[in-house]
């Protein structure tokens, strides 16, 4: 298994840290992974985005030109990735300021209102687990035991305690996602 | 004790340095390398083991106290990126001059000049011909991952105080911002002050005592004859570095009809290049050099019979490819494919190229 994944957005909406606990959730079930963020004058720009690849054996390139799994949280991303999902791949977007919605029909298009469910709950730190949550739903490539190790393992000990609430949004994710 | 972690490759320069026992880092930020210092910062060795970490005033600054350290027979490393190499180069030249150790990582980025902060490979030939004056030479390790980066630093000493020279850590944006899956060793200690008098007591300015000659650390010898022999002397031990420390890595060539030759990301990319041409049936292979100098010239000689053709992938507008050509003789046809300017090839571009410039080309 290889899951070769883009995520997109925003700065500030926890694009790359959404990354880094998938990734870290990879590792705790032993498998190889790749984490490559976009750190150029791109990133200035206020968008960021990271590649995250999974897989059980080793991983050639951490820069690719299609993905399996999109997940668009803007519209700039939109633009630039929804052509980039391999046929018969995924594309997760919140519809939250999409101007412009997908229009592909050789792949699996997945809507996740996370920004409007972590108002909601009154916290806008949830959304990318919210997001989160809506991925692995769709693909359910780690266990969620693992994503828990990987939160553990990625927050620094002293925000251990709002693992429960990370928890929960990525359950929420997983409910409301519309498949 | 071992551990695994996620790091980014230029976390993994800082947490190796931390563990295999450097005595100080020498540093000037820069992107796409500022990590190196920032996780030293955030680490604070000087608390743990005792290791010095410092912001100097400039690239050229670092790169002389480098060369202080080193002189003293400490364990000692500096890092920067493109234009901050081209900065230290003299220091570089001068260490090499003097038969110092040190490590020296560059996390290279666009140029020429300031350039731009994307990845790129165009700083070969400063690593392996001599970016400074003089006939000298470094050892280049090329990493390929974040573990290799980890484990480079530990390696890049062992060779930097084996044969008494500079090494070489050419890494890029690429390599140095990615996080993968690490495992990090045990801490080694630092030696002691009496462990360095020991070890090198013969060249390093450890304080002169009764029992010894002055110890004199200088790259300055006004006798052209003499500065011949030590020239001399030199160039013998590149000669037995080049016989006992070329380092390559071989991939899908068992049953290869053409060859891709790239290191660092490139030789990533490649890999992924190599999958999508093996499903349309092109039998392509990857030599992956790891020691940049020593050149694994002879690897790629024992490919000639095997092979139709060669395509040297980097991101420049060409520097290794001419290793590899002296290498080839031109027995086979050797290309070159490359991108510049920060910008990273494809793996499709790669394909494309493999198939226009030696298959049909």
């Amino acid at each position: 298994m290889t899951e070769e994944i883009i995520i997109a957005g925003f700065g500030g909406q926890g694009v790359l840290s959404m990354g880094k606990i998938l990734a870290y959730s990879g590792i705790m079930q032993g498998q190889e992974v790749a984490w490559m963020p976009s750190y150029g004058p791109e990133m200035r720009g206020g968008t960021a985005n990271v590649t995250v690849i999974i897989s059980d054996s080793r991983i050639s390139s951490p820069i690719l030109q299609e993905f399996d799994t999109a997940i668009i949280l803007n519209q700039q991303s939109m633009d630039k990735f929804e052509k980039m999902v391999k046929p018969g791949g995924t594309l997760i977007y919140d519809p939250n300021g999409i101007t412009r919605h997908p229009e592909r029909k050789d792949i699996k298009i997945c809507k996740i209102e996370a920004a409007e469910e972590a108002a909601r709950l009154k916290s806008a730190k949830t959304f990318n687990m919210i997001v989160l949550g809506a991925f692995l739903k769709v693909k359910p490539i780690v266990k969620l035991e693992n994503v828990i190790k990987g939160l553990e393992k990625s927050l620094p000990s002293r925000h251990h305690h709002l693992i429960p609430m990370n928890q929960e949004a990525i359950q929420k994710g997983m409910d409301i996602v519309k498949l | 004790m071992a551990e695994l972690k996620l790091m980014k490759g230029n976390e993994a320069i800082a947490e190796a340095a931390i563990r295999c026992g450097c005595d100080g880092y020498f540093g000037y930020p820069i992107t796409p390398q500022s990590e190196v210092m920032e996780t030293l910062m955030a680490r604070k060795p000087w608390e743990e083991t005792g290791m010095v970490v410092l912001q100097a005033e400039s690239e050229v600054a670092a790169i002389n106290m480098v060369y202080g350290g080193a002189g003293c027979g400490k364990k000692v490393m500096t890092s920067s990126s493109s234009p901050g190499v081209s900065l230290k180069q003299e220091g570089i030249t001068y260490i090499a001059g003097a038969e110092l150790p040190c490590l020296v990582v560059n996390v290279v980025r666009g140029g020429p000049g300031l350039g731009t902060i994307q990845p790129a490979q165009s700083d070969y030939f400063q690593a392996t011909k001599g970016g400074g004056h003089g006939d000298y030479r470094l050892i280049v390790l090329a990493p390929a991952s974040v573990q290799e980066m980890y484990d480079f630093v530990d390696l890049g000493f062992e060779l930097a105080f084996k044969y008494r020279n500079p090494v070489q850590i050419q890494s890029d944006g690429v390599i140095g911002q990615m996080m993968e899956k690490v495992t990090v060793g045990e801490f080694k200690p630092r030696l002691t002050d009496e462990e360095v008098v020991k070890r090198y007591g013969s060249w390093a300015t450890t304080g002169k005592t009764a029992n010894r000659d002055r110890n004199i650390i200088t790259s300055l010898d006004l006798d052209a004859y003499r500065q011949e022999q030590f020239n001399l002397k030199l160039q013998r031990k590149y000669k037995e570095i080049e016989e006992k420390e070329v380092r390559f890595e071989k991939i899908a060539c068992e049953d290869a009809d053409y060859l891709l030759v790239a290191y660092g990301s490139s030789s990533r990319i490649c890999q992924k290049a190599i999958e999508i041409a093996r499903e349309k049936g092109i039998k392509v292979g990857l030599l992956r050099p790891i020691t940049l100098f020593p050149y694994p010239t002879k690897a790629i000689q024992a490919m000639l019979g095997q092979v139709k053709g060669i395509l040297a992938v980097e991101m420049s507008a060409g520097q290794m490819v001419e290793d590899v050509r002296l290498a080839v003789e031109g027995k086979v046809k050797v290309q070159h494919y490359g991108r510049m300017g920060g910008v990273i090839p494809t793996p499709n571009e790669i394909v494309k190229a493999l198939e226009e410039q030696i298959i049909n080309g």
